[in-house]
């Protein structure tokens, strides 16, 4: 994580190595680049191209400016959508990080069974979001009096059920991780000037876990508002209310602008909108890490 | 000697936590039971019949709901598309992409961290760049190049999953390769090995626990996918089990609720085996994937 984007400092200078791989160049680095130019660089450049113009097909195109980006703007679907995802990426963040960091601190108590007791917590974090959506609204909607799709709260409490249960595994995994590093001298030093279980971990344990609070945050965050197959299954955006799907997130809202007839340049500067929102976020994530790292 | 013993555990307070300890290791033995109820209460409802898993989802199959394998045998075929297509599909799909992602990007990343010329450097932040961008920005436009350019079949979406996949494989990679010393890779040369002898048989073996890193990632998103080959593909003719499992639950009342069961612990079972055998080191690749920011 300390060398991110950094290259090393003793760079390579060996002509030894240097030369004969370049010679290589059609081998080693071209067709990973050719793969990423189709499935991502043009894909992402004739985005940002599209979303200033109206289309139905890429090869009938008319400029419109940003004309799509005030559409976008003026959609209250789409703005609905936004507060709904915060919400929603919100209320599971608290909660999914809370569970996390509590499992993961009883599990390091040295108590038996906790390698058995990791692995099943980890499992649901393997099941992609379609299967598990599919599970959850099964049982979710035998247990309720309505099903999800009809009244929102429970809509929106289902999404949270679904994301605690698949991210708290996940986030317990980096919890651990952060636990186990934390130094055993200063635990027996607090041990030893009598320092009591809820002190310890408010005075020494949390302090040095918060590496760990910092990524599980923001992947927490992230995952939030990324969130699309899970949203899906369970509502697909229902119940709708006055033209606005009222559990639709943004990422399914972009999704289904998509469909639209003559809508497909707005979904467009959505999701460069969308973009630029989930980017936002990394940057502050990337900012909040080094500054922690010059502390230290 | 004993005594002595007995009453330090005693004034160590020693006593009062393996009590503790035996209070939580039972209460979590508890949760863990509740954890794994959705998949549990899936599995025996996969051997009820259509009806039983409607009404009673909750109760335990009896003499007059049990099917025995039925809703396994059934749901292979039920539908207006196999499953067993589905499943062949994925697997073809998961395996070769892993495979494709692994030798090109590892190969890529040697010669962007040992080359690291201009344009070296401009591919490495691009794709550092690409791992930020959510899928709903490129999704239009990736489908619509990978059909002009024909990549719209299971043969050929690997080629789609290297592309938008590699950002976070070469991060990776050229995060270890950094890490290994030079020396041996010049040790080689002056034995006399080409760069493709080097990397083949010196590089790559010294990469193996970042290759299990990053295969473990790239096999859990490719095989849970559903977005990009829903798009991407031709779905009429090719469906992946995530796309199978979301057309089944799009025709309400023509479903066999019992059969559905079946089906979605046939596309957990894979999964799960490949939980149980590498445990460790899916709980590492997926703990290294996640610091990647």
């Amino acid at each position: 994580m300390k060398n991110k984007g950094r290259p090393a400092a003793g760079a390579v200078t060996s002509s030894l190595i240097r030369r004969p791989i370049q010679r290589y160049f059609a081998v080693f680095l071209l067709p990973t680049f050719l793969c990423f130019c189709v499935g991502f660089l043009w894909p992402f450049i004739q985005g940002i191209y599209l979303s200033l113009h109206k289309f139905n097909t890429v090869s009938n195109t008319a400029y419109v400016g940003f004309d799509n980006y005030a559409k976008a703007f003026r959609d209250s679907g789409f703005m609905h959508a936004f507060g709904f995802t915060a919400l929603v990426a919100a209320v599971s963040l608290v909660l999914i990080n809370v569970l996390a960091f509590s499992v993961a601190y009883a599990l390091t108590r040295g108590i038996r069974g906790s390698n058995l007791y990791r692995g099943v917590f980890f499992v649901p974090n393997l099941i992609g979001g379609i299967v598990l959506g599919y599970i959850w609204k099964t049982i979710i909607n035998s247990v309720l009096p309505v099903s999800m799709s009809i009244q929102p709260e429970y809509g929106f409490w289902g999404l949270i059920v679904v994301l605690c249960w698949q991210q708290v595994g996940y986030m317990m995994i980096i919890y651990i991780a952060g636990l186990q590093a934390v130094p055993e001298d200063m635990l027996e030093a607090a041990r030893i000037d009598g320092a009591n279980g809820w002190k310890t971990l408010w005075h020494i344990t949390l302090p040095n876990v918060m590496p760990s609070i910092t990524i599980c945050t923001f992947l927490s965050l992230t995952n939030g508002f990324k969130l699309y197959d899970q949203n899906l299954v369970l509502t697909n955006g229902a119940p709708v209310r006055r033209g606005i799907g009222q559990t639709e997130m943004l990422a399914l809202n972009i999704a289904n602008n998509f469909t639209t007839a003559n809508q497909r340049g707005v979904a467009q500067a959505k999701a460069v909108l969308f973009f630029i929102l989930v980017t936002a976020i990394a940057l502050i994530q990337l900012t909040a890490t080094r500054s922690r790292e010059v502390q230290q | 000697m004993e005594k002595t013993a007995v009453l330090r555990r005693h004034l160590s307070g020693e006593d009062t936590q393996t009590v503790g300890k035996w209070i939580l290791t039972i209460v979590f033995g508890l949760i863990s039971l509740v954890w794994m109820m959705p998949i549990v209460i899936v599995l025996y409802n996969s051997f009820k019949n259509n009806g039983a898993v409607n009404s009673e989802l909750f109760a335990l199959p009896d003499a007059g709901s049990y099917v025995g394998f039925d809703n396994y045998i059934n749901g292979m075929t039920f539908g207006n598309y196999p499953f067993y297509l589905s499943v062949g599909y994925s697997v073809f799909i998961t395996v070769v992409s892993t495979f494709l992602i692994l030798l090109c990007t590892s190969m890529a990343a040697w010669y962007i961290s040992r080359v690291d010329d201009l344009f070296s450097k401009v591919v490495y932040y691009l794709c550092v760049f690409s791992m930020v961008v959510p899928f709903q920005m490129v999704m239009f436009t990736l489908a619509n190049t990978a059909r002009d350019l024909h990549l719209d079949t299971p043969w050929t979406i690997p080629v789609v999953y290297l592309g938008f996949g590699a950002g976070l494989a070469v991060f990776m990679f050229v995060g270890f390769v950094k890490s290994i010393p030079i020396d041996i890779e010049e040790a080689a040369a002056i034995d006399g090995c080409g760069p493709l002898r080097t990397f083949f048989s010196v590089v790559l073996p010294m990469m193996k626990p970042t290759l299990i890193s990053v295969g473990v990632l790239e096999i859990m998103w490719v095989w849970n996918d559903y977005l990009l080959p829903y798009l991407v593909l031709d779905v009429t003719k090719y469906k992946t089990i995530p796309i199978h499992i979301q057309y089944l639950q799009g025709s309400y009342g023509r479903v066999d609720l019992g059969a559905t069961m079946a089906l979605i612990i046939l596309s957990l079972l894979p999964i799960l085996i490949f939980y149980l055998t590498c445990q460790k080191h899916i709980i590492k690749g997926v703990a290294a994937g996640a610091v990647k920011g």
